[in-house]
């Protein structure tokens, strides 16, 4: 067991490091939230820089593209470009983590040529059809029909938490092949967004923004040549990328964690009481050193994950242990931060020279960390069924 | 970067486990506890093992290795729930002669502890005390006390001092008491780390075998997520638990106090909660003398003060983090 880096490693480090402070200055002002198009601009357009500079696609394999980097290496560029405030992947996120990873496994090779490289450069944007309103947890329920007719697939029915949809140029998308069926009736699609018979309507969240959306299939007509795998072996399809990961998917959300543990200690002692600032009192300044303390600990189970995914090759329900502890973690810290506040959490917006507005922001924002990728409920029965051996219920 | 145990760290740690299933298996921790929870043939076995030794130098009689290496043997001896003094007379074995043979056993207080309590006493030949000016040793013989009749945990029985502690004779200066208190801590949390683990096994065999309502308990969710989280703050501990030996070995890594502090804070809230939760998984029997859940519940609670609670450990947290 060792935590120490090796040259190649800090080599590594120190490269990435002197890029980003080149890069990071260059980049155009960030984009409004709800300003999609712009949003779009930005995220491709980093993504391009990232390409260029051989750092795009760092968990691809090399004979894709990418940079095929050891997952320590994914580690430390991930650590390295949230704490340089570097963009995050956005609206690339599906492209290069999901459907991306998908079409690897199981694409043919023109699927391949046509999209992998683009995704790459930043050229093409993916969103996910995945849940649907009535298959949410039970995602394996999808109900949004696709009917064969000679070449052509046509697909009818909603899916919803569809992020990026409206600047998407494909989406990856599961539908109902077989409805005699549930698992072994299901679809893989590469769905052109500009398909006619597609309809997006955007959902109002918590925070305020148009984080997801509806979309809307009517007729739509998919060839059958954008099928990915077999028909009605799109279940099995879809858990590919579920694995690809292989243990590095919250890194930067825990890289992120940890630096706000620290802005919270630090907004702690700007927040002024009748007697002093809430650093001083005793309660509030030891529920932010247990914090911390659980922070590190996650931190190095995340680095035991990584060895063992790199030793072994599969990440197992690791990952699971992750996300119950993580959502949960970060939740009680914004709601610590919320108390931390007092009354200036009643603003979205910073209040005097306090940076609360990412706190509150963060504190709604959160309440989607124990819902979204399988709910907590979720997780834990997957712990206990999976690495727990405890019967399905 | 490779986080993860080397097949040396593996073997060792499988060879504990068998050791301890062989020479230390509960009907005989139980036995242990009615006959003062130290034996000294078995305390001499655990010494044989290299318990003590380990990482002496191999030219002083010890084993050479380092504290992730004793973290793993730590784990292993508080999973067993093994019975003593382990943590103290691991820590002096390169100070007092004898310890590393375990010939000498030795247990340890803070000077200045308020409860007065020290564990072990009426089985220690040594008693460190530890304060702002050193590390001193007392025969413990000499040492005022009364046993206490009844003990939180029936394998850590108690003694609290009656009479002012004697000076004592100098082993160490305070520098080297400001490490053990580190080290203790550290190999507190494997102690803990390994309750913790004993306590999900524990109740999750029972939830696969216990039936209600026609199926096993652990098909319910209620059940299932109880012993999901067991298992989660397990390896959260086990992370911390682990990086803290590796920093003690290797302090260019990051703080050794920060490294301390995460391991025994997840550690002992996680061998608390589980010892709780094992408890509750396994309904009345849990509240029995029979079933072996309160042993973990009662030596977790035993181990949580030692070398700085929880809370202790999350002010310290806060004080790295931002100093007053």
């Amino acid at each position: 067991m060792d935590l120490r880096y090796t040259e190649a490693e800090e080599q590594f480090r120190r490269e990435l490091r002197e890029w980003l402070a080149e890069a990071l200055p260059t980049l155009p002002p960030k984009p409004a939230p709800d300003d999609w198009p712009a949003r779009r601009a930005y995220d491709t357009g980093w993504q391009r820089m990232l390409y260029d500079a051989g750092y795009a696609g760092i968990n691809w394999p090399r004979e894709y593209g990418g940079r095929g980097a050891t997952l320590t290496e994914q580690l430390i560029y991930l650590e390295e470009t949230t704490l340089a405030g570097a963009p995050y992947i956005g609206v690339n996120f599906v492209g290069l983590l999901h459907c991306g990873p998908t079409i690897m496994a199981e694409g043919t090779e023109e699927q391949k040529r046509e999209h992998l490289p683009r995704i790459l450069r930043g050229e093409e944007v993916w969103c996910q059809g995945f849940s649907e309103p009535g298959a949410g947890s039970d995602l394996a329920s999808l109900s949004c029909r696709a009917v064969r007719d000679g070449d052509e697939y046509v697909v009818t029915g909603q899916k919803i938490w569809t992020s990026f949809a409206q600047v998407a140029d494909y989406c990856e998308l599961l539908v109902r092949t077989d409805p005699g069926s549930k698992h072994r009736g299901i679809t893989w699609l590469i769905c052109p967004m500009d398909t006619p018979g597609i309809e997006i309507r955007e959902i109002t969240t918590i925070v305020g923004s148009s984080e997801f959306s509806e979309v809307f299939f009517d007729g739509a007509r998919i060839p059958v040549s954008n099928r990915v795998g077999e028909e009605n072996d799109g279940w099995r399809v879809a858990m590919v990328t579920f694995s690809f990961e292989r243990g590095t998917g919250f890194i930067s959300d825990l890289v992120e964690t940890n630096r706000l543990i620290g802005e919270l200690a630090a907004l702690a002692k700007k927040v002024t009481r009748r007697s002093g600032t809430a650093w001083d009192d005793i309660a509030l300044r030891r529920e932010i050193g247990h914090l911390q303390a659980e922070m590190d600990a996650l931190w190095a189970m995340t680095k035991r994950n990584l060895a063992q995914a790199e030793r072994h090759g599969i990440p197992g329900p690791a990952s699971s242990v992750v996300k119950v502890y993580y959502s949960e973690l970060f939740q009680r810290l914004t709601d610590l931060a919320m108390r931390v506040l007092d009354r200036a959490s009643l603003s979205r917006e910073d209040v005097g020279d306090l940076p609360s507005g990412i706190f509150v922001e963060e504190r709604l924002r959160s309440t989607s960390f124990t819902i979204a990728a399988g709910t907590s409920q979720i997780q834990r029965n997957i712990i206990a069924e999976r690495i727990l051996g405890l019967p399905k219920g | 970067m490779d986080f993860e145990l080397s097949d040396n760290q593996v073997a060792l740690q499988e060879g504990v486990r068998n050791f301890c299933e062989g020479r230390f298996p509960m009907e005989v921790v139980r036995a242990l506890g009615d006959r003062g929870a130290v034996d000294r043939d078995r305390w001499r076995e655990l010494a044989d093992m290299g318990v003590f030794s380990l990482r002496l130098p191999e030219a002083e009689g010890g084993v050479g290795l380092g504290w992730a290496d004793a973290v793993l043997v730590f784990e292993e001896l508080g999973r067993a729930l093994v019975p003593g003094p382990l943590v103290w007379t691991h820590l002096l074995a390169g100070l007092v002669p004898g310890a590393a043979s375990g010939e000498t056993v030795v247990g340890g207080v803070e000077r200045d502890d308020p409860s007065r309590l020290v564990e072990h006493l009426g089985s220690l030949d040594l008693l460190v005390v530890l304060d702002d000016k050193g590390v001193w040793g007392l025969q413990a013989r000499a040492v005022e006390s009364r046993q206490i009749a009844t003990p939180l945990d029936p394998l850590t029985p108690v003694w609290e001092l009656t009479g002012e502690l004697p000076r004592g004779d100098r082993l160490a200066d305070a520098e080297a008491a400001a490490h053990l208190r580190l080290q203790g801590a550290a190999l507190t949390a494997g102690l803990l780390l390994g309750l913790a683990e004993a306590a999900t096994d524990l109740a999750v065999t029972y939830a696969r075998e216990r039936v209600q309502f026609d199926k096993p308990i652990g098909a319910f969710q209620a059940v299932k997520h109880l012993l999901a989280d067991m298992f989660t703050r397990t390896e959260v501990a086990r992370g911390a638990v682990y990086a803290a030996g590796v920093t003690l070995d290797d302090p260019i890594v990051g703080s050794v106090e920060r490294a301390v502090a995460a391991a025994k804070l997840t550690a002992a809230e996680a061998a608390v909660a589980n010892g709780r939760s094992c408890i509750q998984v396994h309904g009345g029997m849990g509240y029995t003398w029979e079933v072996d859940a309160h042993l973990y519940f009662k030596r977790a609670y035993a181990l949580e003060p030692a070398f700085g609670g929880i809370d202790a450990c999350a002010d310290r947290m806060a004080d790295l983090l931002a100093p007053s």
